[in-house]
């Protein structure tokens, strides 16, 4: 049954996700797209720092390479955007290897430290490359629009592509936590040592966790891009990216598939909220937002929205049962002279 | 016939001698007790076998291949299982895929890994607890959750850390039952074993060591007879 209820569920925010861009105005829409996009990162990121348990704090290196990778193709090169996202997932898988070479030696916090500062040395390496458009950064050109080229003037196809960005990667998730990578994971997450004693390789799973969410990472840089037509060091290769990333899957629940959506609904319309509230010069309080949920969720629900949800249902179908109990117990009662059945 | 043939190992941690030039044998099939005071180096010896430690020298054959200094994973896939002192269960799984995950190392089908876990949660009297979260079950039905784990990648030979250790008569008794079975399936079953009751009436063979070394290595019954070992447990 309550298979069958999260499917209508499902269906539903599904067809609300398909009419949202009829009714919306377009900053709304705008909105939505960010709220998609941040989800499509946060599912991306879960991959290896959720099912793998590789908390990494660096992902904004692949975000970052997937815009470069795509604008530099076609800026200096007229590569069309569909080949340069392709590419760009492709290289950024590429180049987790190299990522997870160097920081898979180390375990826990030290694993996520050491990815603070790999992405920052792509940051710095980016900021200082003439070619890469340095500090300054690079424009998307609009001279040719359409589907072919991946550039509107309006903000509506980009909805699309953000949405079906997110569908295709929470289906590539959905498959691995159905397959026997997604136990590997599992395992890899719980007990590494088990894991090896019954010949998981460990260094090879959690590689593949990496590489497969480099790719999903880098594709949602790739679409950053076309649609801001703008990108800088800074806007897709920070930590505070970094970092929103983890935080998007964390607070909505890591390691299950719709967490980080959940997550980036909150997060997304907290930062917006505080724009609309307090402005340009209001710049800030999203973060210190961000500093409290953090603590709330360590301290309270470690488990994220998902996990918060499912213990409040859990709880319901106790009391429930044990209601149903007494129930029964109170009407066969007197059939049983008293003994307690 | 001849499994496993641990020759001359010796296990060094910076100054300290964990093992020194330890032999001996496992036939196929054969329930082989590893005993000895604390810090004999019992644990030591099992993690080299089991590919968590590369012995300074010496060699592990395993069927004729040395699989001494190899990764544990690749251990595993050469046919040596491992259990551990505590049961370190995949605790955000329920009890069949914890079982399931092994399975996989043969079968990376996830339905057909799921039909072999069953049989081995069945093996180890489990099955009622398929659906149930492993970090649900107590101590002594994690650690046969641990072997039935183990023993579904198929190994050739099972080893146990101190299995029985903590446990009350009864589970005692289980554990017992549960190596016999194992035994019985042809898998040879190495065993740590620090509560000498559990190990003494099952073991086709007792190896001593202190100190790291071996003092001795017999029958039970030639064992916990031979002064050295009483000396060894008891002092002088």
């Amino acid at each position: 049954m309550t298979v069958m209820k999260n499917t209508i569920f499902s269906v539903a925010v599904l067809l609300a996700a398909l009419a949202l861009p009829v009714v919306v105005d377009s900053s709304h829409l705008n909105m939505a797209i960010l709220v998609l996009m941040a989800a499509q990162v946060g599912v991306a990121w879960n991959m290896v720092g959720g099912y793998a348990g590789q908390v990494s704090l660096g992902h904004a290196a692949f975000y970052g390479l997937g815009a470069y990778a795509s604008t530099l193709l076609l800026v200096k090169f007229g590569v069309n955007p569909w080949l340069g996202v392709l590419s760009g997932g492709l290289i950024a898988a590429l180049l987790s290897l190299a990522f997870g070479w160097s920081c898979f030696r180390l375990k826990g916090h030290y694993f996520a430290m050491a990815t603070i500062a790999v992405a920052e040395l792509v940051q710095i390496f980016f900021t200082e490359w003439e070619f890469g458009g340095g500090a300054v950064g690079l424009y998307v050109p609009m001279d040719r629009q359409g589907w072919l080229w991946m550039n509107f003037a309006t903000k509506q196809p980009y909805y699309w592509l953000a949405l079906g960005l997110l569908l295709l990667t929470l289906v590539a998730n959905w498959w691995i936590e159905r397959s026997y990578l997604g136990y590997y994971f599992r395992a890899i997450k719980d007990e590494p040592d088990a894991a090896r004693s019954i010949g998981v390789n460990i260094a090879r799973y959690k590689q593949i966790a990496l590489s497969v969410s480099a790719f999903f990472t880098a594709i949602g840089g790739s679409l950053y891009a076309q649609k801001e037509l703008y990108i800088d060091p800074n806007s897709v290769l920070s930590t505070a990216l970094s970092i929103k990333m983890a935080l998007v899957a964390i607070l909505g629940g890591v390691g299950t598939l719709f967490g980080p959506v959940i997550g980036a609904v909150v997060l997304t319309s907290i930062e917006e909220f505080t724009r609309i509230l307090f402005g340009g010069t209001g710049r800030g309080t999203d973060v210190i937002i961000y500093a409290g949920l953090i603590i709330v969720i360590a301290v309270f629900y470690p488990t994220g929205i998902i996990g918060w949800l499912r213990s409040f249902k859990e709880r319901r179908a106790a009391r429930a049962d044990a209601s149903h109990q007494m129930a029964v117990h109170a009407a066969s009662a007197p059939t049983t002279n008293g003994e307690p059945s | 016939m001849r499994l496993l043939e641990v020759n001359q190992v010796s296990k060094r941690f910076g100054g300290l001698t964990a093992n020194q030039d330890v032999s001996f044998n496992v036939d196929t099939g054969q329930v082989v007790g590893l005993i000895g005071p604390n810090g004999a180096g019992k644990t030591t010896l099992f993690n080299c076998v089991a590919g968590f430690f590369a012995p300074n020298a010496g060699s592990i054959m395993l069927g004729g291949r040395n699989i001494a200094g190899l990764p544990p994973e690749a251990c595993a896939r050469a046919g040596v299982a491992r259990t551990f002192q505590v049961a370190r269960t995949f605790t955000s799984m329920t009890a069949c895929e914890n079982v399931m995950t092994a399975a996989m190392l043969q079968e990376h089908n996830v339905a057909r890994a799921r039909a072999a876990a069953m049989k081995w949660l069945a093996f180890a009297n489990l099955e009622r607890f398929a659906d149930k979260p492993a970090a649900s079950m107590t101590i002594s039905e994690q650690r046969r959750l641990a072997v039935a784990r183990a023993l579904a990648i198929q190994p050739r030979i099972l080893l146990m850390d101190e299995v029985m250790a903590g446990l009350n008569p009864s589970e005692v008794r289980e554990a017992v039952e549960v190596v016999l079975k194992i035994r019985d399936r042809g898998i040879a079953c190495l065993i740590v074993e620090h509560v000498l009751e559990g190990i003494m009436p099952i073991a086709d063979k007792i190896v001593v060591l202190d100190r790291g070394v071996k003092i001795a290595e017999g029958t039970p019954q030639e064992v916990s007879n031979d002064p050295v070992v009483i000396t060894a447990y008891l002092g002088d």
